[in-house]
């Protein structure tokens, strides 16, 4: 079986938790109506929480580029004073924190685009809740409860495949938030701790290229330096 | 035809593109068997992308229930095998 059919099993599995109570037909509108708001207010939250989730990587990249700006200084310093030891040492730290920007700009452009995901999500399910609203006025002030039933089950139908869409969708952006809050805070302590190192994701390769790139950018800085203090 | 593309929405399109998502599908599944992570993000995206030029965005205020369901095109590989498992997308 195809990812396109496991993937309706799994969206159907979850329709049938939100029609679970398909037995008056009026309160079953009604009910579902009270979850679809209940659904939008998450949407909104979640917007809010991945607003903030970007606001406070945006936070976290300006202090590293603060701490950044202060371990050149420092390098110049130490080159003035005739200790490239030193320098090299500062230089070393400013390149491993030069890497963890890059790392948080990549995520900063993907909470952005996360956010964008929601708002439009959020536009859509409000324009359907509203459709579903003036939808069951209708079937409750037309419709004998025997007729009400086809009806119901027809709009409740569609509408709990846009939940369980939309529920998932939040979901997985709390789960991408939390991964991405847990990393943030990890960073932060091993920035304090001044052990970047640890910190490199990816495989072996992958480190081994980050090394040698690290490895260049701190010979060229060194060589900067000394040049702009003429030694 | 009503497609849904989790996350974004739904589109209509003619059956007739039914046998192309069918045989894109198809190499997704191998992909994953085979934990092919460029390939997998390759055909995915392949296969949404089609549906877009193919098909015609549904108006959000029509309440449609889907034909066929696309996972969202960030499904990263992990969620793609725990579907596959039967486990659901999200943990737990």
């Amino acid at each position: 079986m195809g990812l396109l059919n496991r993937m309706s099993t799994v969206v159907k599995a979850k329709m049938n938790t939100i029609m679970d109570r398909v037995e008056d037909p009026n309160e079953t509108l009604d009910y579902s109506y009270q979850k679809q708001l209940e659904l939008l207010q998450n949407v909104k939250r979640g917007v809010a929480e991945v607003a903030t989730s970007k606001k406070r990587l945006e936070l976290q990249r300006a202090k590293l580029a603060m701490k950044i700006d202060e371990l050149d200084s420092q390098a110049r310093e130490a080159i003035k004073g005739d200790r490239e030891d030193l320098a090299r040492q500062a230089l070393e730290r400013k390149s491993a924190l030069t890497v963890q920007i890059e790392g948080l700009d990549r995520e900063i452009a993907d909470l952005a685009r996360e956010q964008e995901k929601l708002e439009a999500t959020d536009r859509r399910l409000t324009a359907k809740v509203e459709s579903f609203r003036a939808k069951k006025e209708t079937i409750k002030a037309q419709y004998s409860a025997a007729e009400a039933q086809v009806k119901v089950t027809e709009s409740l139908t569609g509408i709990s495949e846009e939940m369980a869409d939309v529920g998932l969708a939040v979901q997985r952006s709390e789960d991408k938030i939390e991964t991405m809050r847990a990393r943030s805070a990890a960073l932060d302590e091993l920035v304090e701790r001044g052990t970047l190192e640890e910190f490199a994701g990816g495989d072996e390769v992958e480190r081994e290229l980050a090394r040698i790139k690290a490895k260049s950018s701190v010979e060229d800085d060194l060589a900067r330096l000394k040049a702009e203090e003429g030694r | 035809m009503i497609i849904r593309i989790m996350g974004e929405g739904q589109y209509r399109v003619s059956s007739a593109l039914l046998d192309d998502l069918n045989l894109i599908d198809d190499r997704i599944v191998e992909d994953v068997a085979k934990e092919d992570e460029a390939g997998y993000r390759e055909d995915l995206s392949r296969l949404i992308q089609a549906i877009k030029e193919k098909g015609e965005p549904v108006d959000p205020e029509e309440i449609l229930e889907s034909d066929v369901i696309v996972p969202p095109e960030d499904l990263t590989l992990e969620e793609a095998e725990r579907v596959f498992r039967g486990k659901g997308l999200i943990e737990g």
